[in-house]
């Protein structure tokens, strides 16, 4: 086995004052998919633009394939594919034009570039919208364009910013089975960067990152399993006494969150007997449920997912 | 050359710049030069209009530059600028085509402008041209590197036509262009000698002349001076373009 696809050791980053990534460090192994799973502001965009060498870091490296992101940014980049949260299309030009100005930028000239236009799009399943004005194209087609222009120099590892911030439901499912398929067919490494937690599931690993550090990794069951049981939900006018009796009763420290107060249990739905005779008779519900990768998150930094987030822009 | 290709399609595909980029300068041209004509005197005893001849042809470039390097805006705000920034071309190459694109635009417009001349019947120094055309290539390609640079460092179109109005027509202004440096106030000839633009266009009008122009530096000088600001120009494009900046990554 050579080097991981990606290995990031003590990355730091600060603009100004404000420290986005602080310590960052995980690995990427070759044909993975894995996800950078953050609230919005958590220095993951900050995290894929050093990764695509946008950015330098302040301290700590950085590798792609053994390559220093800041050392040999050319080498780096030859064998990344990036596909931005933004678009990055040329409108006024053709699905076809737009993959020709980017093979040209990648150094493809003449049949080789033809070939691998004709692949691209055979891929992302555009061969007969090739002809067609970006301008005149749906959401979800322009999004398998910037995959297309993302594969077209057949990159050993993919880059995708938010790869479905604003596309819809059944266009994310699509995408994501393209995704799928580019992995099994080419063996490529895929790193992506999401705010939800359905996409997070479908990848093979994990890192969650939260202001700046990584607060757990692992494989979405391994960091599921990680919580111990059951997840139990508790509501009440005053949470933070149920909270108390509680740790006072049954020696079980709860989080109070979102208007609820909510521990883990090993066999939840056997506690709940329990529960109703230890508690004060304030308690309006009592919840069990199979952990989620929302309490993975909750259990790593003691905060709803969506708490951090800047109101919907 | 990619980019240097994408720009020059694009702006051809825009007919309407193409005229007004000529048109401007002609407009400037014939009215300043035909209405200053009648009042004012060159002291070689030749007409305004010859006169204001080679600082009509600065204009022309100037605004090919200021033009081209709005793209840049454009492109940083479409997302095209990042997929570029990412291919594996490095960051000198990649302002050497922008501004070889723009340069080539502005340089052409340029050299349409020439013609103008025997057509208006104003005297000419045929044996000039060559050295005309390579002068309008340098200028070209000194400003385009100027607007590059501010472009990059600008998000917003108004931003860029701001510092456009503040920085590039005072030194088309101060450039020789609409008054010789003699008869300047001091304070006023010692801003034209410190501005690149004004060793190109008095190059220019000697190139041009057929009379001896014996007013302002000598053409070794001209040439020299506008090399610099070439180089220079050039050379912050790049440091700009090479910088890692959370700017340059969004």
């Amino acid at each position: 086995m050579s080097a991981p696809a990606v290995e990031v050791r003590d990355l730091t980053f600060r603009y100004g004052d404000r420290v986005a990534l602080n310590g960052v460090s995980f690995a990427v192994g070759q044909g993975e998919i894995f996800g950078l799973l953050g609230p919005n502001g958590g220095g993951k965009t900050t995290l894929f633009r050093i990764l695509s060498t946008l950015l330098s870091p302040a301290a700590g490296q950085a590798r792609i394939f053994g390559l220093d992101v800041s050392a040999e940014p050319l080498e780096v980049r030859r064998r990344i594919g990036v596909v931005f949260q933004n678009q990055s299309l040329d409108r006024r030009l053709s699905v076809q034009e737009n993959l020709e100005c980017q093979g040209r930028l990648y150094g493809l000239t003449g049949a080789a570039l033809k070939d691998r236009i004709g692949d691209a799009l055979a891929r992302t399943k555009l061969t007969d919208r090739r002809g067609d004005k970006v301008d005149t194209l749906s959401g979800g087609l322009r999004r398998r364009v910037e995959l297309a222009k993302g594969l077209l120099h057949q990159p050993q590892l993919l880059l995708l910013d938010e790869p479905s911030t604003g596309v819809d439901p059944a266009v994310r499912l699509d995408f994501w089975e393209h995704l799928q398929r580019l992995r099994s067919e080419s063996g490529a490494t895929i790193l992506l960067t999401t705010h939800l937690l359905e996409e997070a599931d479908k990848c093979d690993r994990l890192a969650i990152l939260d202001r700046g550090s990584i607060v757990a990794t692992g494989t979405p069951a391994e960091l599921k399993e990680g919580i111990g049981g059951d997840v139990i939900t508790l509501t009440a006018p005053d949470l933070e006494a149920v909270r108390e009796s509680l740790a006072a009763r049954l020696g079980v420290s709860g989080q109070v969150v979102d208007g609820a107060v909510r521990f883990e249990h090993p066999r939840g739905a056997e506690a709940v007997a329990g529960l109703m005779h230890a508690l004060p008779t304030s308690v309006q519900s009592i919840s069990v449920a199979k952990p989620t990768l929302e309490d993975v998150f909750i259990a790593a930094t003691g905060r709803s997912f969506g708490e951090d987030e800047a109101p919907a822009a | 050359m990619t980019l240097w290709a994408r720009e020059f399609r694009g702006f051809y595909r825009q007919p309407a710049r193409v005229g007004a980029g000529l048109a401007t300068p002609l407009i400037f041209w014939v009215a300043l030069g035909s209405g200053f004509g009648s009042s004012l005197r060159t002291q070689s005893g030749g007409g305004y209009m010859e006169f204001f001849f080679p600082g009509a042809v600065a204009l022309v470039v100037l605004f090919a530059s200021i033009f081209s390097n709005i793209s840049i805006i454009e492109d940083r705000r479409e997302g095209f600028l990042l997929s570029v920034l990412v291919a594996p071309v490095s960051r000198s190459a990649m302002a050497l085509g922008k501004i070889l694109g723009a340069t080539t635009i502005g340089a052409v417009q340029g050299l349409f402008f020439l013609p103008l001349i025997p057509l208006l019947g104003l005297p000419l120094n045929a044996m000039g041209l060559p050295e005309a055309g390579a002068l309008v290539l340098a200028m070209a390609f000194g400003l385009t590197g100027l607007g590059f640079f501010f472009a990059w460092r600008l998000n917003s179109i108004q931003g860029f036509h701001s510092i456009m109005n503040v920085v590039l027509m005072p030194m088309w202004l101060l450039a020789g262009s609409l008054f010789p440096i003699d008869g300047a106030s001091l304070w006023m000839s010692w801003l034209m000698r410190l501005n690149p633009l004004f060793y190109g266009v008095t190059g220019l009008r000697r190139a041009l002349s057929p009379t001896p122009v014996t007013s302002g530096p000598d053409q070794a000088t001209c040439w020299v001076v506008l090399l610099a600001f070439c180089a220079a120009t050039f050379g912050i494009a790049v440091w700009e373009a090479s910088r890692r900046s959370p700017e340059n990554a969004s």
